[in-house]
């Protein structure tokens, strides 16, 4: 139970980890470090990296939200620590 | 039907909807009061929590805010929306499976220490208090200017509706009447922006619309950097701050929004940890609704503005800035005498040199007050009255959905935190639920007195809210749950480092009159909680280490919140 628990954990913040990455790089990254080179491209009518600041990484965070919910309930099954 | 018919009508209707739904949902027990008997679905929290967060700042100010200030305003789109983000993730199935009550329960007994509990209500107590002035001032501002009754009135219409819903119904009336506020105040927001949308560029998705052709063929974003530079402004899609202020400013936004007290209980309010996940996903995607639609809007009103009003000979100004001229928000002096309205930007230096002195400008002329643009924007682009008094209506849903909610927060650090805690563990349920309406009511009163006579540093305080929330709540729960080892002497002194390094660089800029050349490394104090956060973060990590490990108890305490299997409703007391 000690070990199947702990093994839980770790994938827990693995998968945290990688979500937290994607995260931090379409916020981060494309909409403020890369902006100024980001921006000669183009997306929908609008230069990318204002796109991405302004729209974008908006959306990425609702599906980066959904994503670990859906991620979460099967680990949790998998591991028989879900609720019911 | 005139605009103040219509206006009394929608904000009528709405408002016997609130009430309406509060008596329907009114609260029987502590539990139902303070966390709605956790027996909220989702989507439904979602959508409360949604209201709760987008207060008449996001409604009222943040479109216009961006309008002025292009891509820089991508720092509040990020960073009210990405905290959600680190909410979901690193928050809120763990504070749900913990399953008390408020925020400083949690700190109280995963630290071990009255101390550290108390520290927590003053820090919630002084972050929520800071929000519900400003909320009731927003709330006053709308009722006097579309319901011609004076400021005064305003705000006392506005203590008595929240007073009689969240009195009465706690957290589980408030649940349900944010549900009620979220959807006026998203059709509100939504459908001027659609129709101006298809105005300029025949799309009725404004989200589409801000990448749209105009008439002549051009995109709308190249026609808007066109004529903005023409004007000697910045490009509008191009950042201008230091970029790492922007990248400060966003985060710090973004971890003061995971670390606030009234958005965390939220959390608490549904019935199982999945639940906690999913809600903070379906609250995310109705803010996004608003917070994706705001930068168009912001985009339209720009174009607009800068397309009707420059040049024109102010004889023949439109109705709207004759009438809004009344209120002083917007105000035009002719200082070179030509009749004409000027507006350009004055503080760069060489578009003076080489247009504005050629051509005989003297300087702007014009200055518009950035609230004004969301309310504005209807009337510039005429739509009908029914539109504009809808936008009324969904301001005053968003300023009332927000005060409610932050009331309940300092109505339960109160009675619960304070009284039933600590120094008065003996009272019964019933009598607790009595001091938590009583307190309600108190702040209520003080709020509405504090909205009437707002001091003039509000906005400022803003900076102190989501400093304080970023550099002391956000590292202390989240390392209380990644970090078995973390002690009291860790927290505290972290909480005490990040909180003093933050508080005294915000107070120095704000009030003690520092000047920006002296930011350290260019970051501004609205940025400084992020640093504050890091040096919390460091100091506890170090501290933690050298003193003992917290004791087993509190260690098999982390254990059980790590896992969702056996959580329980909300705990009974």
């Amino acid at each position: 139970m000690e070990n199947s628990n702990a093994l839980y954990w770790k994938r827990n913040l693995r998968l945290l980890f990688v979500l937290l990455i994607i995260w931090f790089s379409v916020s981060f990254m494309a909409s403020i470090l890369c902006a100024d080179y980001l921006n000669q491209f183009s997306i929908l009518g609008v230069p990318f990296a204002f796109w991405m600041a302004q729209q974008g990484s908006i959306y990425v965070f609702v599906l980066l939200i959904f994503f670990y919910t859906w991620r979460m309930n099967t680990i949790d099954k998998e591991f028989g620590v879900n609720e019911d | 039907m005139s605009l103040t018919t219509w206006t009394y009508l929608l904000v009528g209707l709405s408002f016997a909807l609130y009430v309406g739904v509060a008596l329907w949902a009114r609260a029987g027990s502590t539990k139902e009061f303070y966390v709605a008997g956790s027996g909220v679905h989702p989507i439904l929290n979602g959508m409360a929590t949604a209201a709760d967060w987008m207060s008449a700042a996001s409604f009222l100010s943040m479109a216009g805010l961006i309008s002025f200030i292009g891509f820089d305003g991508s720092q509040y789109l990020m960073g009210w929306t990405g905290g959600y983000v680190l909410l979901a993730l690193l928050l809120a199935p763990y504070l749900r499976k913990f399953g008390k009550f408020t925020v400083p329960d949690f700190i109280g007994e995963r630290y071990y220490s009255q101390t550290a509990r108390i520290v927590a209500v003053i820090c919630a107590l002084f972050v929520s208090f800071t929000y519900v002035v400003g909320q009731m001032k927003g709330v006053g501002v709308a009722f006097s200017r579309f319901l011609n009754v004076d400021f005064g009135t305003g705000v006392i219409i506005g203590v008595l509706i929240v007073f009689f819903y969240a009195v009465l119904g706690g957290m589980k009336g408030i649940t349900y009447t944010q549900v009620a506020q979220f959807c006026v105040l998203i059709t509100a927001f939504t459908i001027p922006a659609i129709f101006i949308s298809i105005q300029m560029v025949n799309q009725p998705i404004p989200q589409l619309g801000m990448g749209g052709t105009v008439n002549d063929g051009t995109l709308l974003l190249d026609k808007l950097n066109l004529i903005s530079q023409d004007l000697g402004f910045d490009e509008y899609t191009k950042p201008n701050k230091p970029r790492i202020d922007l990248f400060c400013v966003t985060a710090a936004l973004m971890l003061g929004t995971a670390g606030l007290p009234h958005v965390i209980v939220r959390f608490f309010t549904v019935p199982k940890v999945r639940d906690a996940r999913k809600s903070a996903g379906y609250a995310l995607l109705f803010i996004a609704i608003l917070y994706t639609t705001a930068p168009a809007v912001a985009i339209f009103a720009r174009t607009n503005l800068l397309q009707t009003i420059p040049g024109k000979e102010y004889a023949q100004v439109p109705a709207w800035f004759k009438s809004w001229e009344k209120t002083g928000l917007l105000s035009f002096e002719d200082l070179n005498q030509d009749g004409k309205i000027q507006y350009y930007n004055d503080a760069n230096a060489q578009f003076v040199e080489e247009v504005a002195k050629p051509q005989n400008w003297a300087g702007n002329e014009l200055h518009i007050d950035r609230d004004i643009i969301v309310l504005a924007n209807p009337e510039i682009a005429k739509l009908p009255s029914w539109v504009i008094a809808l936008v009324v209506a969904g301001g005053l849903a968003a300023a009332l959905s927000t005060a409610a909610g932050l009331l309940l927060v300092i109505s339960s650090s109160i009675s619960h935190d304070l009284l039933k805690k600590w120094l008065r563990p003996n009272i019964s349920e019933k009598e607790e639920l009595k001091y938590a309406r009583i307190a309600i009511a108190v702040s209520v009163l003080i709020a509405g007195y504090a909205g009437y006579n707002p001091p003039d540093y509000v906005a400022a305080i803003v900076a102190f809210a989501f400093g304080l929330a970023a550099s002391s709540f956000f590292p202390v729960i989240v390392l209380g749950i990644f970090d078995k080892r973390m002690n009291t002497s860790g927290a505290v002194s972290g909480m005490v480092v990040g909180l003093t390094f933050t508080l005294s660089y915000i107070i120095y800029f704000k009030f003690g009159g520092g000047t920006p050349d002296q930011y350290w490394f260019q970051i501004s104090p609205e940025g400084i909680g992020t640093l504050g956060m890091l040096l919390n973060l460091l100091v506890s990590l170090t501290v933690s280490r050298l003193g003992k490990e917290p004791p087993i108890e509190v260690q098999k305490m982390v254990d059980f919140i790590r896992i969702p299997k056996g959580s329980s409703q909300a705990h009974e007391h």
